[in-house]
């Protein structure tokens, strides 16, 4: 008989609450009538995130003290359960704006089993303790991920996008997989604390083939945050996939890559911090310059806010480089802004999609603004939280990232964030422009045979509120500094630094 | 007493979330936005009657902590002489939203929600004692401006907008820097608190900042466009009230918390106002319309403000303070009197002006009487202030003195051009005689400026004896002018 681990089943309860919400919305596919599938779907995958969302909530009251379950595979801690509040948080808007989208009925109660089933990945990953659980979490998210992006055959780019994510990130995932293979070669464990007890004790600090099996875990994991220089993917799969799933995956991806990276760092290669760091602080240089620069000539609004999340991964590596509480509290901190703005900033391309039938460009958000109100003031106030202007997160997490920087002693680095957040701001303020500034008389669509119905289109609600939710986050982290930050400090002192 | 300085800070901002939320019809809207600035103005006696000016010192404060970790708070309060920048400030917001109102602008709730969030972000920079709030506010008041200037703005507002952002988040974002580092490297946020650095790195990235907004020399590209391009209002607040904030900075930052490198760079930065004062005055005497000439004698103007500051001493700091209030009064009175002859003529080009004095006294007499005190005649408040600058800045150096003396000279030959072009001479092609003359709105607008600056000529002293007097600002800065000496 194989002896079988306790499990800590509430330490997994964010998962298995997903888990059972993808499957009762796949259950749906299967029994229920065609016409009830979308609003059943969506009850169950938005049930699925809030439940996830309690859950890590009362995970995140009830651990004070770290400790790994289920055979040290999964680590049970703060730092973890408020990362899944993060994902639930922003699957939750998700669905908000997929319930907007204008998806066809055929596999619109999979589509919402896969996001449920990708937001269960991304919370089983926050958690993973060791190199096999990493992997597992990791490839769990990216193959739901993998399919969402294509499963919308009608769309222009849709499979194309699926593809090139499922083959780049296929390879980010091999070599990922190469490089924990070169790091147990060299230590001979698997769990993230023996690895690091396993280089002090064999003292392996400088050996080869542990330190290529870091340098290839931190490429791995950089293609999921889409760190430069192995971002190529993230334009052309953020215009191709669905807009709901991009909102998705430009918010919950880059929160557990992130976290993710945070973690193994300093729980299994402390001993190698003088090498990491400066890795980080390199690619974090090299995400900045790339996402902005690239973003200043974007004409597509999808394009363009997908390089400015290169950026925003370069703006919160800078965070993780520093290797310190203060830099785990900068992330933890960054996120919750980042990941309210991108789902929002998302979902309000997403309406004027609707509106237009075709992708947006700059040019055809010409008199949003006047036209949509909320959307158009959100819209404005995420772009100025991307620009780190007040009154948004953004302004306090870009002083929480500089902060960690110039507390590690790299003030060069705090004045690349700073440049780079000066041609952030070009950008960023030409889609005001393009808003508020062109009146709509310009917008030259010639697609006059679009169906483009006046009015407020169907489920149009669930979008706004969806929205709004993402303001009162983006703006209310500004105001709410002392609480957000002393969740974020209980959650980052649960790491070993 | 803190209370007060957070509801003139609040007040508009809780005005504009009041204007944005609920769809008044556009009357309502300028109406509640009027009463707003009305009150806001009220507060500020308010707060003129509480402030006790024989003890100085920071008063009417109010600290509550805003993030720990960092020692960042929320910290308002107000010293003499900002509490003149205030009242500068409330004046003529309500005077430009006045205007607004009479004048109608389209899509009102936005126009004037963001002209109250302007209010509130200038108050806010004049009170506020963190660096980090400070800089909060500095950036809120930039945005406004940036939509109300690119959504309201004339014909060539985009290239205008496009120029006043690259500009002016240029010097925020170095100043963003110098903030970080040295709120870092201090240990706390707090501005009350006593430190002072010695880093010419930090004090540059202040420096950058204000000098772009104020603007100096040769920092000034965005100024003509913003000036030509804004509504007639929007210029006034610009001109008057937000480059005065540059000013604040440098006498609150730079000069207060960074006495050795003032010292090392006051050559510097005298030298640059010096060729500002004197090139804005030409290019102001050349000017071929009238919002050229009060833009370019805008960029004069702090030249010469900027010499009182620097020359870091009583006389000139009292006189800076003096004109920084005289020139807001008189370049938000000309630019909304640019206004008033555009709305009647269509066009500011002298070429096609003149003779307006002819059957329209009220407007001639406003001119005139702004004209005149512009050109700081004996007896004007603006001759009280440049004077106590120009004897300021000649202990430093009578160099100085005598480029302030000559610009006081181009002052009055620009400023007799505009009139003459304006009032006298013959009729142009674009007067007409149905042009009327000041309307009873438009002079409720500009009377009250034009009031304002015939009482501070009978009695500048109200301002200069109740700036810096036993004022721990005026020690700082004092102390550090007799260590340079």
């Amino acid at each position: 008989m194989i002896p079988t681990p306790h499990v800590d089943w509430f330490a997994l309860a964010p998962e298995l609450v997903l888990l059972g919400a993808s499957a009762l919305a796949l259950l749906g596919a299967v029994l229920l009538p065609r016409e009830s599938r979308r609003e059943y779907g969506a009850l169950m995958a938005a049930l699925g995130f809030a439940g996830a969302f309690v859950y890590a909530i009362v995970i995140y009251v009830h651990s004070p003290d770290a400790h790994g379950v289920v055979a040290d595979a999964v680590r049970r801690d703060r730092f973890g359960a408020m990362s899944q509040a993060i994902v639930a948080g922003s699957g939750l808007l998700a669905v908000g704006v997929s319930y907007a989208e204008r998806m066809r009925d055929e596999h619109i109660a999979e589509y919402y089993s896969l996001l449920a089933a990708a937001g269960a990945g991304m919370c089983f990953l926050v958690t993973a303790n060791n190199l096999m659980t990493l992997f597992l979490g990791l490839e769990w998210f990216s193959i739901a991920l993998y399919i969402l992006c294509a499963i919308d055959r009608e769309l222009e780019g849709s499979l194309e996008a699926g593809l090139k994510y499922l083959i780049i990130g296929g390879f980010g995932s091999a070599v990922l997989l190469f490089g924990s293979a070169l790091v147990y070669g060299a230590t001979g464990e698997l769990a993230f604390e023996r690895i690091a007890g396993a280089i002090s004790a064999q003292s392996l600090t400088d050996d080869a083939m542990l330190v290529a099996g870091l340098a290839m875990l931190i490429a791995g994991l950089g293609f999921k945050a889409s760190a430069a220089p192995f971002h190529m993917w993230t334009p052309d799969v953020y215009e191709g996939a669905p807009t709901p799933v991009t909102a998705f995956m430009s918010a919950a991806t880059k929160v557990v890559a992130l976290v993710l990276t945070l973690r193994v760092l300093v729980t299994a290669f402390p001993q190698e911090a003088h090498l990491w760091t400066v890795a980080l602080a390199a690619i974090a240089c090299a995400s900045l310059a790339i996402g902005n620069l690239a973003a200043l000539v974007q004409s597509r609004v999808k394009r363009l806010l997908a390089y400015s999340s290169i950026s925003h991964a370069g703006f919160m590596l800078i965070a993780i480089s520093a290797d310190s509480p203060l830099g785990g509290r900068a992330l933890l901190y960054y996120l919750v802004p980042y990941a309210a703005m991108s789902v929002g900033a998302f979902a309000v391309v997403a309406a004027r999609e609707r509106e237009l039938a075709a992708p947006v460009t700059l040019d055809d958000l010409a008199g949003m603004g006047w036209e949509r109100p909320l959307l158009g003031i959100s819209m404005g106030i995420f772009m100025f939280g991307f620009a780190g202007l007040p009154p948004t997160g953004g302004f306090v997490g870009k002083l929480y990232v500089f902060s960690a920087a110039y507390r590690h002693g790299w003030t060069w680095l705090v004045i690349v964030g700073v440049a780079a957040t000066a041609v952030g701001l070009y950008y960023y303020l030409a889609v005001i422009r393009a808003m508020y500034m062109r009146p709509s008389a310009e917008l030259q669509l010639g697609r006059a045979a679009a169906p483009v119905a006046g009015g407020s289109p169907p489920r149009d609600g669930w979008l706004q509120t969806s929205v709004a939710l993402a303001l009162g986050v983006t703006v209310g982290s500004f105001f709410a500094v002392q609480p957000l930050i002393d969740v974020a400090r209980h959650a980052a002192a649960s790491l070993p630094f | 007493m803190g209370w007060l300085t957070t509801a003139m800070i609040l007040l508009p901002v809780g005005g504009a979330l009041l204007v944005w939320l609920i769809p008044w019809d556009s009357f309502t809207a300028g109406a509640i936005a009027l009463l707003v600035a009305l009150a806001e103005v009220g507060l500020w006696i308010e707060s003129l009657i509480r402030f006790d000016f024989g003890r100085g010192g920071l008063q009417l404060d109010q600290k509550t902590s805003w993030f720990s970790d960092l020692d960042v708070s929320y910290h308002v309060g107000l010293y003499g002489f900002s509490l003149w920048l205030v009242g500068l400030t409330v004046v003529v917001m309500a005077a430009a939203i006045a205007y607004a109102f009479w004048a109608g602008r389209s899509g009102s709730r936005a126009y004037f929600g963001l002209m109250l969030l302007l209010t509130g972000a200038v108050v806010g920079v004049f009170a506020a004692q963190d660096l980090l709030l400070f800089y909060v506010f500095w950036e809120a008041m930039l945005l406004p401006l940036y939509v109300l200037i690119g959504v309201w703005g004339g014909a060539g507002r985009l290239g205008a907008t496009i120029k006043f952002v690259i500009y002016t988040m240029a010097g925020s974002l170095l100043m963003l820097a110098a903030v970080i580092v040295l709120g870092l490297s201090q240990g706390t946020f707090d501005l009350a608190a006593a430190w002072q650095s010695s880093s010419d790195w930090l004090f540059l990235g202040f420096v950058a900042a204000f000098a772009v907004k104020a603007p100096l020399f040769p920092f000034h590209g965005w100024l003509p466009d913003a000036y030509r391009e804004s509504p007639p209002e929007v210029a006034a607040v610009l001109s008057g009230v937000v480059s005065k904030a540059a000013i604040y900075g440098f006498i609150r930052i730079a000069i207060a918390k960074f006495p050795e490198p003032t010292r090392d760079f006051r050559t510097v930065i005298l030298v640059l106002a010096a060729i500002g004062l004197v090139y804005g005055s030409l290019l102001a005497f050349r000017a071929p319309d009238l919002r050229g000439v009060i833009a370019y004698s805008s960029l004069a103007q702090l030249g010469l403000i900027t010499f009182g500051v620097f020359a870091v001493n009583d006389l000139g700091l009292d006189g800076a303070v003096l004109q920084m209030v005289n020139h807001g009064l008189i370049s938000a009175a000309l630019f909304l009197l640019a206004g008033g002859i555009e709305r009647r003529a269509a066009t500011g080009e002298f070429a096609r002006l003149g003779g307006f004095a002819r059957g329209r006294p009220m407007l001639a007499t406003l001119l005139m009487t702004t004209g005149v005190i512009a050109l700081a005649v004996p007896g004007s408040s603006a001759f009280a202030g440049e004077f106590a600058i120009l004897a300021g800045v000649f202990r430093v150096g009578w160099g100085y003195a005598l480029v302030g003396a000559i610009a006081i000279v181009l002052a009055a030959m620009y400023t007799l051009r505009l009139i003459s072009a304006v009032l006298h001479e013959r009729p142009g092609p674009s007067v007409t005689p149905e042009a009327l003359d000041l309307r009873p709105a438009e002079l409720g607008v500009l009377v009250p400026l034009v009031a304002c600056l015939l009482a501070l000529s009978v009695w500048p002293a109200a301002i200069t004896e109740r700036s810096f007097t036993n004022d721990r600002a005026g020690n700082d800065v004092r102390a550090q002018f007799e260590a340079s000496r």
